[in-house]
């Protein structure tokens, strides 16, 4: 289909971009579909005769400024509630038109709120040049990842040494004048404690204090926005109150790449549709009577967008895994996993009873040397030949932003005839031209893939999970598979909304809307990237990944990195120890598409403030960021110290928010 | 000559040297301490003296792997030895089973519910789902859950920990421990694979675990993934239980203390009867045991209103350390919990794979949950409803068949009908041949217009011989009760199914 130039959000929504009036002269190409069925979507309503944009410039003016003052969609009600009705009337004696040709009417007070909250779940597109195919060009390599000046690494060994000294000498005094609080680590009339004091001294001592950073109630759609539950501690994070406040924060936490998160559109119409027809449970096992025809159409359309002959569908992503490797390997055979594959493969892999080895992440090398090893060596003691290997890998790593070097595993592969299973988590929807994942992202055929596993949670808004392979492969799975066989079916509703985004990433529902919204994720993922590199953050990950993790490196910046971020109404994750190696604690942030660029740049605006205030710009320009070639310095003292090594990018905001646009489709530096 | 002058030489030096170590200060008391400490003894400070080298020759010595030899090491022998490697299949070719099992899985199309619709066209009486109350046809818990829909989405798009906690979940929370009456309480986003969750997050290596024979699949992988000691005991024998208890004190004994647990269900997956509770409490008390109950199949189900075992047979739920129930099966929402002290639950919201590494649960699904919960709490005719239909049920079927007896006990909606002793004795019947059996009575019973299920058997897992394979439940059918049906209808698809069997097993020579 052709290529959608404009979105139509620009036109009715009251977006703070001014593109939005100077593409009136491409109004001719506007595909028909456009109006009724996004303005119905969104719950917009578009001002009547478009072509008349100057009339519209003021109003539009007045709300960027409110916009600007504040982001909170209230804020757009008030303004757009003082609009006057624009009307045009012939001053001429010829004959009078019977009424007055309207050409802007304000929206009514409900129309503008649920436009509102419908931008506050997904925001409107600000310009056409905010999009961007995701595809794989070029030569695959492994993202250079930067490291800071020594000084950070050791001061993050001190503060880690402080915590626990500190940890140890309150513990020392507490266990002795106040034993009631230790008492659940103590041996308790005659049982044993259900915590082991020592491995409960991570949680005690040093998890405790940023307790507030993490499992923040929210209430509402995670969408572009996301409303937090405002609550305090008055002891130390131990117990929380709730103040009965409300925040509404920009989302940079939740895996809603495709902006599939939405209470309105076609995809909540739909399951609204699922749960008057079916019913809120199909109440029973796969494999007794928990499937409906529903499941069925859900399965076919999973493996038709995957490429795959069949699939299945689960109601958890996690036991999607756990269940799937004990079916497909045992004794006997043999596992290599990418050490930083998710928990629920190793559980899997751990029920499966197979010999598990683990390779490098990434190191393609040294997964081979595995191979060769494993294979020469047949299994331990006996050195039987294995009866299978299975390689298991993710398609993208969802704290270091990764993607897995999927050419070079297909032509290992080829070479050394072991099984290759793809965790396609993070990856389905969130990566490839088509969204199709990983080997779209490639451009390699499925068939090289035995298994392509995937969770339903993240890019479709629903939740669950799916494998997809050979039919011969999943009909024997459906009757092997403890999920299959023991339980709960999906339900409806969230079968349905499986079923409507997917067509909706195909084309099938609302044509044009799952390109933009593919490649609006594309484009946020590589401007917010970029920018943070030319800002002098350390990222890691490859450039397409939606997943972007700032490394923050001392510990205690952590939860004042959060705080700060709170402050300026921004939710993010961050984590450290014990999910990410010891130094490299960080921040991460999920991109979606329901971002604009606005909110970005907001984005981009706070993380140079707090990187400022909290020293976190340190990268060294190796990884990228670096200044364009007429903005280098030119003068010959600063060419000798930098002695031929890239200068450390530490760009003014507003060059960033300059260039981004632009600098973004090209080679990422 | 020269050889004077060299000796002469070196003597000078030698002084020198000497002189010049006297002149450092603190070198007497050095010289004092190595004569004191070495007793004059020049052997042993030659020992160690070459002690000392020999260590700085160690340290200086470049690292080799201790791995050892490998039995290939050419690589070109590598490259043929992976020429030559053919694997087995990834999955194995079906057997006929599998094939039939695939071919005959019933796709329901549209609703379910008491009467639901095949993909083959005949509309059948569903006696296969667990909807007990017929929750799924309730239009005020569609209203609400759309309700939730518009104001939430459907999916909480993250793990509880990175903001899919919701005000719903905590309600739903809440909702559970106050029903059970338990301090506190934590939601899953599946009943499955909750308890298999729950039991490695505070059983570890070296604990020991006590287990019921019968307790289903979900716990075994539970207790395989947490790595502990496990003990069996007979099904329901509280006499071997203590048995086992006392022997496992004894063999523990001067060993220092361990977690110990005792891990049993409720009622019943795969038998369909009842935990004699009063007694393993007191048990679980005499011995120091910790109890975790999986109530997946009694919660909702037993109890004046819905409240599990713990009611029914007059038990504080607080004497029981974890109580793990589901959402998913009468409640018709979806996910499952785990109730107990604050410690209990805190603890598994970073400690349990399952709730830490996976999505929160649909708000709308959770919404439901606390729904239904208010509806049994104050409406508890709702479960009366369910027995005396269960009541009719059993009526056709029990004593009144010769060839199939129950093994559920009365209040469980679930039928559990296995083959009498004597029967499988006259015919001589394996495990299989029962299954096989089973089967066709099944499919009489769908062509009659009553669909119902088989048992499934637990699967045995990639390359584990038969023998090891532990223990399997005896093949059995299961016939699911509704409140959706009334008592005369139940009473006919009870006939059904008696006729189908006896029509089946007669045949069967």
């Amino acid at each position: 289909m052709p290529t959608r130039t404009i979105s139509p959000f620009a036109s009715t929504s009251p977006s703070p971009s001014l593109d939005a009036i100077n593409e009136k002269k491409d109004q001719s190409r506007r595909p028909s579909f456009s109006k009724n069925k996004f303005t119905s979507l969104f719950g917009g309503s578009s001002p009547k005769a478009r072509s008349e944009a100057a009339a519209l410039r003021e109003a539009l003016i007045a709300q960027q400024q409110a916009l600007l003052d504040s982001p909170s969609p209230q804020q757009i009600n008030s303004a757009t509630l003082s609009l006057p009705t624009i009307n045009l009337t012939t001053a001429t004696g010829e004959k009078m038109p019977s009424e007055a040709k309207t050409i802007f009417q304000p929206p009514s007070p409900e129309e503008a709120k649920r436009t509102a909250r419908a931008h506050a779940q997904f925001g409107p597109l600000g310009s056409s040049s905010h999009r961007y195919t995701s595809q794989f060009d070029g030569e695959f390599g492994d993202p250079i990842e930067d490291e800071p000046p020594y000084y950070f690494l050791i001061t993050t060994y001190i503060s880690y040494l402080i915590l626990i000294v500190f940890g140890h000498v309150r513990d020392f005094f507490g266990k002795r004048f106040r034993r009631r609080h230790y008492s659940h680590l103590k041996e308790r009339d005659g049982y044993a404690p259900l915590n082991n004091d020592f491995d409960n001294f991570y949680t005690r001592r040093l998890k405790m204090r940023i307790n507030d950073c993490f499992s923040r109630p929210t209430t509402g759609v995670p969408g572009r926005f996301i409303t937090l539950l405002d609550r305090k501690s008055n002891d130390g994070n131990k117990t929380f109150t709730f103040t009965g406040t409300q925040t509404e924060t920009l989302n940079m936490s939740s895996y809603n790449y495709l902006g599939f998160a939405q209470s309105d559109g076609p995809c909540a119409d739909a399951a609204e549709v699922a749960i008057k027809k079916y019913g809120l449970s199909l109440a029973s096992p796969r494999s007794d009577a928990g499937t409906s025809d529903l499941t069925v159409e859900v399965e076919n359309l999973v493996a038709d967008f995957v490429g795959k002959p069949a699939a299945m569908v689960f109601s958890m992503g996690f036991v999607t895994n756990a269940t799937a490797f004990p079916t497909l390997v045992g004794k006997g055979c043999l596992m290599i996993s990418d050490e930083l594959n998710h928990s629920s493969i190793r559980f899997g892999a751990r029920l499966s009873g197979s010999m598990i080895a683990m390779f490098k992440h990434n190191d393609m090398r040294d997964l081979e040397k595995r191979l060769r090893d494993a294979i020469s060596q047949g299994q331990p003691r006996t050195h039987r030949p294995w009866k299978k290997i299975l390689v298991a890998v993710e398609g993208l790593y969802s704290m270091e932003g990764t993607m897995c070097n999927l050419p070079a595993l297909v032509e290992l592969k080829k070479k050394y005839k072991f099984n290759l299973f793809v965790d396609e988590a993070h990856s389905v929807g969130a990566l490839g031209p088509r969204g199709r994942g990983v080997c779209d992202y490639f451009n390699i055929d499925p068939k090289e893939v035995d298994i392509l596993m995937g969770t339903l949670t993240k890019s479709f808004g629903a939740n669950g999970g799916y494998l997809a392979a050979d039919k011969s492969i999943i009909d024997k799975l459906r009757t092997q598979n403890a999920a299959m066989l023991f339980a709960e079916s999906p339900a409806p509703p969230v079968l349905m909304q499986i079923a409507s985004s997917l067509r909706v990433i195909t084309g099938d529902l609302c044509p044009g809307q799952g390109e933009e919204r593919l490649q609006r994720l594309a484009f946020n993922s590589r401007y917010l990237r970029l920018g943070l590199k030319r800002l002098g953050f350390i990222v890691y990950g490859h450039d397409d990944s939606p997943i972007v993790p700032v490394i923050i490196y001392n510990t205690a910046k952590l939860p004042a990195f959060s705080h700060e971020m709170l402050k300026r109404k921004i939710s993010v994750v961050v984590v450290g120890y014990p999910a990410t190696p010891l130094v490299s604690s960080r921040a991460r942030f999920c991109l979606s598409a329901a971002h604009t660029k606005d909110d970005l740049d907001r984005m981009l605006e706070a993380c140079d403030e707090i990187g400022d205030v909290l020293q976190l710009k340190f990268s060294s320009g190796v990884a990228g960021g670096a200044l364009p070639e007429e903005l280098q310095p030119t003068d010959k003292e600063s060419l000798r110290q930098q002695n031929g090594k890239p200068a450390p990018p530490r760009w003014q905001l507003e060059h960033v928010l300059k260039r981004g646009v632009d600098d973004v489709k090209v080679l990422l530096r | 000559m020269d050889l004077n002058e060299a000796q002469d030489t070196l003597v000078r030096l030698l002084n020198d040297a000497s002189a010049r170590f006297h002149q450092l200060p603190g070198s007497a008391i050095a010289l004092r301490y190595i004569k004191s400490s070495y007793q004059n003894d020049p052997v042993r400070s030659a020992i160690e003296l070459f002690l000392f080298l020999f260590a700085v020759r160690y340290m200086m010595a470049s690292s080799y792997s201790t791995a050892k030899n490998k039995q290939v090491k050419l690589s070109e022998q590598i490259d043929e030895l992976v020429e030559d490697w053919t694997p087995e299949p990834l999955v194995a070719p079906p057997t006929q089973i599998e094939e039939m099992e695939n071919e005959k899985r019933p796709v329901i199309v549209g609703p379910t519910g008491p009467k639901s619709k095949l993909s083959n066209g005949r509309t059948v009486t569903n006696l296969a789902s667990y909807n007990f109350y017929n929750f799924v046809a309730n239009e005020t818990l569609k209203e609400k859950a759309i309700q939730t829909l518009r104001e939430y989405g459907v999916g909480p798009c993250g793990p509880p920990g990175f903001y899919g906690t919701q005000d719903v979940h905590i309600k739903t929370e809440a909702d559970v421990a106050a029903h059970l009456g338990t301090p506190a309480c934590i939601i899953y986003a599946q009943a499955f694979s909750t308890i298999s969750s729950v039991i490695p997050s505070f059983s570890k290596r070296g604990d020991i675990i006590v287990a019921d024979k019968a307790v289903n699949y979900s716990v075994r992988k539970g207790m395989q993934i947490s790595r502990s000691t496990v003990r069996w005991y007979e099904h329901n024998d509280m006499e071997d239980l203590e048995k086992v208890l006392k022997k496992v004190l004894k063999e523990n004994q001067g060993r220092g203390l361990t977690r110990r647990f005792i891990i049993t269900e409720g009622l019943f997956e795969n038998v369909g009867d009842v935990v004699n509770l009063p007694k393993l409490i007191e048990l679980k008390l005499k011995y120091k045991f910790r109890l975790i109950l999986d109530e997946t199949w009694s919660y909702g189900v037993l109890g004046r209103t819905g409240r599990g075992v713990t009611e029914a047979q007059n038990v504080d739920a607080r004497e029981v350390d974890m109580i793990i129930g589901s959402l998913s099966g009468p409640l018709c929402a979806a996910g499952g919990f785990c109730a107990g002290t604050e410690e209990v639950v805190e603890h598994q919201r970073i400690g349990s794979a399952s709730y830490t590494y996976s999505a929160a649960l649909p708000a709308l699904l959770s919404t439901t949950a606390s729904e239904t919960i208010a509806m049994l709490q104050d409406q508890p005719e709702i479960l009366s409803g369910l027995r005396e239909n269960i009541k009719a049920m059993r009526g056709q079927l029990d004593p009144r068949s010769d060839w199939v007896k129950c093994t559920s006990v009365p209040d469980n909606p679930i039928l559990i009908l296995v083959l009498k002793p004597e029967v499988v004795k006259s015919k001589n019947l394996s495990a299989q041949d029962q299954g096989q059996l089973f089967q066709d009575v099944v499919d009489e019973c769908i062509s009659n217009g009553v669909l119902i299920t088989r048992l499934k058997s637990m699967p045995p897992g990639v390359g584990v011989a038969p023998r090891d394979q532990g223990w399997q439940p005896v093949p059995a059918l299961k016939v699911c009760v509704t409140s959706g049906l009334t008592r005369k209808e139940t009473e006919k698809a009870g006939t059904v199914i008696r006729h189908a069997i006896t029509k089946i097993v007669s045949r069967r020579k």
